[in-house]
């Protein structure tokens, strides 16, 4: 199977990104102009500060002319991950429920968090176990989830609140500490931490990997 | 015809900008002060400004956390 990673003016993480992809499958860069998704089988927007964040985060994004694809490709069950700026991005493009705010204390942070698995029965998550703890890094200033109470009783009662901060590490004020949801049909997610910053040794876990592998597995063998 | 975007945090929306700024203002000896937000402005001259409101809810607020509010200045 092949990843496709987008690569907008102003990402930063999609090399890292594509360097994760890589370690399960194919993968190759879509620049933000080019309209033809290369028959790639999963998508990934990546982090960073997509047309230098200008009036909202994600705001210019999602009028790239790839995101038109994106959005087609995704229309179709195509699975597409959004990381950081990336779930910023698809938020912004009404792809994913709810919009990303401020950190509670204005901050950027830099910081490992431990996410807990709340639904291992997605594209994203399929090689992990419901509970799982996922060690991944998360650095960002905007990354307040936020969704109207009622919209936030759906996503939980349809499963699609995939990922959350385990107790106390909530750190950016998100409610009901959602790090990472999927759209209604669960071939969408964003998260703001970072698992293609976890697939190495080197760094200290490899817990990011999982997502990937599941996507990869996904990807190869539709549910 | 020129208008004028006020863009702000929908109301019970956490906004930490105007937390921010509320509490900085007693330290300089400002009292009295409270329910600060925080929110962005702008400005365009529009050939049509009945476009003005489509353009708010299709990028330059986000409906979702936004209010905005429009105001053409050249008379209507």
């Amino acid at each position: 199977m092949k990843f496709g990673v987008i690569r907008f003016p102003g990402s930063c993480d999609e090399v890292d990104a594509l360097h994760a992809c890589e370690r399960f499958g194919d993968a190759e860069l879509l620049w933000h102009h080019d309209r033809d998704l290369h028959g790639v089988d999963a998508v990934v927007v990546p982090g960073g500060f997509s047309y230098g964040d200008y009036l909202r985060a994600g705001a210019i994004a999602r009028f790239s002319p790839v995101m038109e694809s994106v959005a087609g490709f995704a229309r179709e069950g195509g699975p597409v991950l959004g990381i950081c700026n990336g779930f910023q991005v698809l938020c912004e493009a009404g792809l994913l429920p709810g919009a990303l705010l401020p950190n509670k204390t204005l901050r950027f942070v830099f910081r490992q968090v431990d996410l807990v698995v709340e639904n291992a029965d997605t594209p994203f998550t399929r090689v992990c176990a419901q509970g799982d703890v996922l060690s991944i890094p998360a650095k960002h200033q905007t990354g307040c989830y936020y969704a109207p109470e009622p919209l936030l009783d759906e996503l939980e009662a349809n499963g699609q609140l995939v990922l959350r901060y385990a107790p106390g590490q909530n750190f950016n004020g998100a409610l009901r500490d959602i790090a990472g949801v999927t759209n209604e049909a669960g071939n969408v997610m964003g998260l703001m931490p970072h698992p293609e910053h976890a697939v190495d040794p080197l760094t200290g876990s490899v817990d990011g990997g999982r997502i990937f592998e599941s996507l990869a597995m996904a990807a190869a063998v539709p549910a | 015809m020129r208008a004028r975007v006020l863009i702000r945090p929908k109301e019970g929306i956490l906004d930490p900008q105007g937390q921010t700024v509320e509490r900085a203002l007693p330290a300089l000896g400002f009292k009295g002060v409270s329910h600060v937000h925080v929110g962005r402005l702008v400005e365009l001259d529009v050939d049509d400004p009945s476009q003005v409101d489509a353009m708010c809810e299709k990028l330059l607020a986000n409906p979702l956390i936004e209010d905005y509010e429009v105001t053409l200045l050249d008379g209507r």
